[in-house]
């Protein structure tokens, strides 16, 4: 009946030009942007405390990228996974057994790199798309299925062997130390790679139509489908980016440390979903930006560069400190939605 | 209206589900340049015949005509790209996203694989411009009210065909209106009316019959899924419809309107004393006396829900105490309540209150079980009388207690939940707006309970959003504006729509 809705509010609720403090707080950059702002923070706290000791370099900011360059990739396949409203449990196994699969196949079946890294690549690939398949097609959650794939993985790589396999193949050492000089300090190859995926990535999700899904999906799969959206499909694409970026991440690990074990990069995937929501993206999936990975990794880089500078610290402080900003930015985000919807 | 070839013609369609016959025998059609309503009691069908004609059931008989070629659509995405665009009761459109994207997800502009933002948000701004909108495509589409969402799915829904102008030759409003307040109605409305004049085909559902008769130039009205008849609106009058949908004459309701309130109302049950939340809804005193019903009338977000929430314990009050049958009550968590004697209809059914997967049976004997504790389960003889009682005393359709509520109608659905607290027993009984979305036929049945339980001696706390419905059945209004009870009116002859909407407005009662 027409009585109870003549509004006298109605009227406010047909302006909806919210305020400027309101329309930056609503922002969806704003977590990357305050995620950039706390590494610059930090990085001129390391500036301003070790300057004398070398942190001054040029090489000790472009060193994040080469000792982080694996996770990055990693985190942004998670980061594409998250986004669309799941979650990726087994990065850390896939980066570990792609170690194992590579060492073996060039140490002891004597095959060249050339060709194992297809290989590598497309069983991660394959992964990847089997979770996605079992995900979308049996409708069970991400967490369970990506955590069967966690033991499978770790698994094989004990199948391949129980032991460390280290390499010793002369292509794969001279990429390892290869460097291209920027002037001022190097990066590596593995640096250089991580920084197209994270390019490409950034083009795939912002200008083409399967990025738009993902984010689509991650928004309100019910909705993304009775849109028309194939989303049974972008739900497996998701995923095998992710087994693909976990793979390659695996090989630039590989690249990083010249061995092959089955313990290598035990729980890595969980330093990729801390980085990536350190980065801004929601958990709940739809919202955030590859960027802000790139910042979370770096981020996780610094605590480690500082903690090393500072030279008493053990090693576990990276994982107090992890904890500490991870905890602080889920709470910042909790807030920051809630004022949204109020 | 000359009347063209229609556009859309349904010829003997036929749907069954195991062991119902949804729809038997039903012709429909549709012209081109008309707003159509299709109108029916919950479970007459219509929500089935638009699920057949959108794809999402395949139908088992009967044939469909779209501009004149026979067609069988069996997606939504065929619909889709058969011309067939439907825009649902809730709103499907991801709110992470930009008006601009919304409207174009899927079909993007592209070149070369790469999405052409530039163009994607000038055409979606042609789009919104040509229609009359005032929208700002960039903004992300959680920044709009509901209204405009839903704007926005039907502008999405016209632009299916994709290239110029819309490639929609029949668009289906599936009750569009139930969560819009007036003004964004009449916004509805003339958008309606504008892609009319364009020649789409508009096929409204809704329950608000003045709706019906302000915007539609024909009807089709189902009962218990087959075709009663094809009318134009100016040729049948409400009273004429409502009897058409019923199968029977007016006289259940006329009932209901005549009848006497119960006035002697008797001891106190509940009293609220300065009970409160911040960002709820501010202190608030209330006396619920035994057999008393207290209505409450305000606004859509006035904290009508707030404020039954604090009385079941949903949400904790940071103020204030309640006492019920003279005894404090801590309010600190449902359970506290339910111990005391409440029991609270949540208005959204589907999320808040019933199981749709588990059986009429099983929804119907969950509070029961619960108040007893898992560890003393209810005889089997004594669970199926019970729930017998209540499926016919509440006349639950179909009758059958191994039914899971998922596939019942709306209407249905509440009074499942119903029966769940009725079998309480409970001492006051909350009702959060339990006639939105069921038809006219079982909105009167629970509008009758309510007076019945009342003379029996239960408290009912009731909310409903049509004033009328709320003075017809309450001994007392509550009248909340801005998250306030600003005043308690009892119920008297004298007491209009009018008055309480003065009331509303102005927040003090005269």
């Amino acid at each position: 009946m027409s009585a109870t809705t003549q509004s006298p509010t109605a009227s406010d609720s047909r302006t909806p030009s919210p305020s400027r403090a309101a329309r930056l707080l609503g922002d969806r950059r704003l977590p990357v942007a305050v995620t950039a702002l706390l590494f610059l923070l930090m990085y001129g706290g390391g500036l301003a405390r070790y300057q004398y000791y070398g942190f001054a370099e040029p090489q000790v900011f472009l060193n994040l990228f080469i000792d982080n360059g694996y996770l990055l990739v990693a985190a942004v396949g998670v980061t594409f996974v998250i986004l669309s409203g799941g979650i990726d449990l087994s990065v850390g196994s896939m980066i570990g057994f792609t170690t194992m699969f590579t060492a073996w196949l060039v140490e002891r079946q004597g095959l060249p790199l050339l060709v194992v890294v297809p290989m590598a690549l497309a069983v991660g690939a394959l992964g990847g798309f089997l979770m996605g398949y079992v995900i979308h097609n049996f409708e069970i959650q991400p967490f369970i299925v990506t955590l069967a794939g966690l033991f499978l993985f770790r698994g094989l790589c004990l199948v391949i062997s129980k032991e460390s396999i280290s390499i010793s193949d002369s292509t794969v050492s001279s990429l390892a130390q290869a460097q291209a000089s920027l002037g001022a300090g190097f990066l590596s190859i593995g640096a250089i790679v991580s920084l197209v995926v994270l390019a490409v990535a950034f083009y795939v999700l912002h200008y083409t139509r399967f990025g738009r899904r993902v984010y689509a999906i991650g928004g309100n799969e019910q909705s993304a489908m009775l849109m028309g959206l194939p989303q049974g499909g972008t739900k497996i694409a998701v995923y095998t980016v992710s087994g693909f970026c976990s793979a390659l991440a695996g090989l630039l690990f590989t690249l990083y440390i010249q061995s092959g074990d089955p313990l290598h990069a035990t729980g890595m995937e969980l330093d990729a979903i801390a980085a990536v929501v350190i980065g801004g993206t929601l958990l709940t999936g739809g919202s955030g930006y590859v960027l802000g990975t790139l910042f979370g990794v770096l981020v996780l880089g610094l605590i480690k560069s500082i903690i090393q500078f500072e030279g008493t610290l053990s090693s576990w402080w990276t994982k107090i400190a992890t904890g500490v900003l991870l905890c602080t930015f889920i709470l910042v985000q909790r807030f920051m939605t809630t004022r949204k919807k109020a | 209206m000359a009347e063209p070839r229609p556009v859309l013609e349904m010829a003997g369609i036929v749907k069954e589900f195991p062991g119902v016959r949804a729809l038997s025998d039903v012709d429909f059609r549709l012209f081109p340049g008309e707003i159509h309503a299709l109108m029916g009691e919950n479970g007459a069908g219509k929500s089935t015949l638009i699920k057949v004609l959108t794809g999402v059931y395949t139908l088992d008989g009967g044939t469909i005509t779209l501009d004149g070629r026979s067609v069988r659509i069996a997606s939504p995405l065929q619909a889709q790209q058969a011309g067939i665009s439907t825009v649902y009761q809730e709103v499907n459109l991801c709110p992470n996203l930009s008006v601009a994207e919304n409207i174009f997800i899927g079909r993007e502009p592209t070149r070369l694989g790469r999405i052409q933002w530039k163009r994607l948000r000038r055409e979606a701004a042609e789009l919104v411009d040509r229609l009359g909108l005032d929208i700002d495509v960039g903004a992300p589409l959680s920044s709009y009210p509901l209204a405009v969402q839903q704007l926005v799915a039907i502008v999405r829904s016209l632009n299916t065909g994709g290239g110029e102008g819309p490639g929609t030759k029949v668009l289906i409003l599936d009750e569009p209106t139930s969560s819009l307040d007036r003004d964004e109605v009449l916004q509805l409305f003339s958008l309606m009316r504008r892609l009319k004049d364009e020649g789409v085909a508009i096929l409204f559902v809704s329950h608000f019959l003045d709706q019906i008769y302000e915007v539609c130039d024909r009807m089709t009205v189902l009962r218990n899924g087959t075709l009663v008849g094809e009318h134009m609106v100016s040729d049948l009058d409400q009273v004429g419809l409502v009897q058409l949908m019923l199968g029977k004459a007016m006289g259940q309701l006329d009932e209901l309107h005549e009848h006497q309130l119960r006035s002697d109302a008797g001891d106190t049950l509940v009293q609220a004393e300065g009970l409160g939340r911040t960002g709820g809804i501010a202190p608030f005193d209330l006396e619920i006396k035994e057999g008393e019903v207290i209505g409450l009338a305000g606004l859509l977000g006035s904290g009508r829900t707030e404020l039954a929430r604090l009385l079941f314990g949903a949400d904790q009050p940071d103020t204030g105490k309640v006492t019920i049958d003279g005894r404090p009550v801590s309010m600190s968590a449902p359970n506290d309540a339910i111990g005391a004697g409440v029991a609270f209809c949540s208005e959204n059914r589907k999320s808040e209150g019933l199981v749709p997967d588990l059986t009429v049976r099983e929804n119907i004997i969950l509070a029961l079980q619960a108040s007893r504790g898992w560890t003393r389960p209810i005889p089997v003889a004594q669970r199926d009388e019970l729930v017998a009682k209540y499926i016919k005393a509440l006349d639950i359709r179909p009758a059958n207690p191994e039914a899971r509520v998922g596939q019942l109608s709306g209407g249905n659905q509440q009074k499942v939940l119903l029966a769940r607290w009725l079998i309480t027993q409970p001492k006051l009984l909350i009702l959060d707006e339990p006639t939105r979305g069921i038809d006219i036929g079982a909105k009167a049945e629970i509008q009758k309970l309510v007076v019945s339980l009342s003379e029996e001696g239960m408290s009912v706390l009731y909310i409903a959003a049509e004033l009328e419905e709320v003075l017809r059945l309450s001994h007392t209004i509550g009248v909340l504006r801005d998250r306030r009870l600003v005043a308690q009116i009892a119920n008297g002859p004298e007491i209009t729509p009018s008055r309480i909407l003065e009331t509303i407005a102005s927040g003090e009662h005269q």
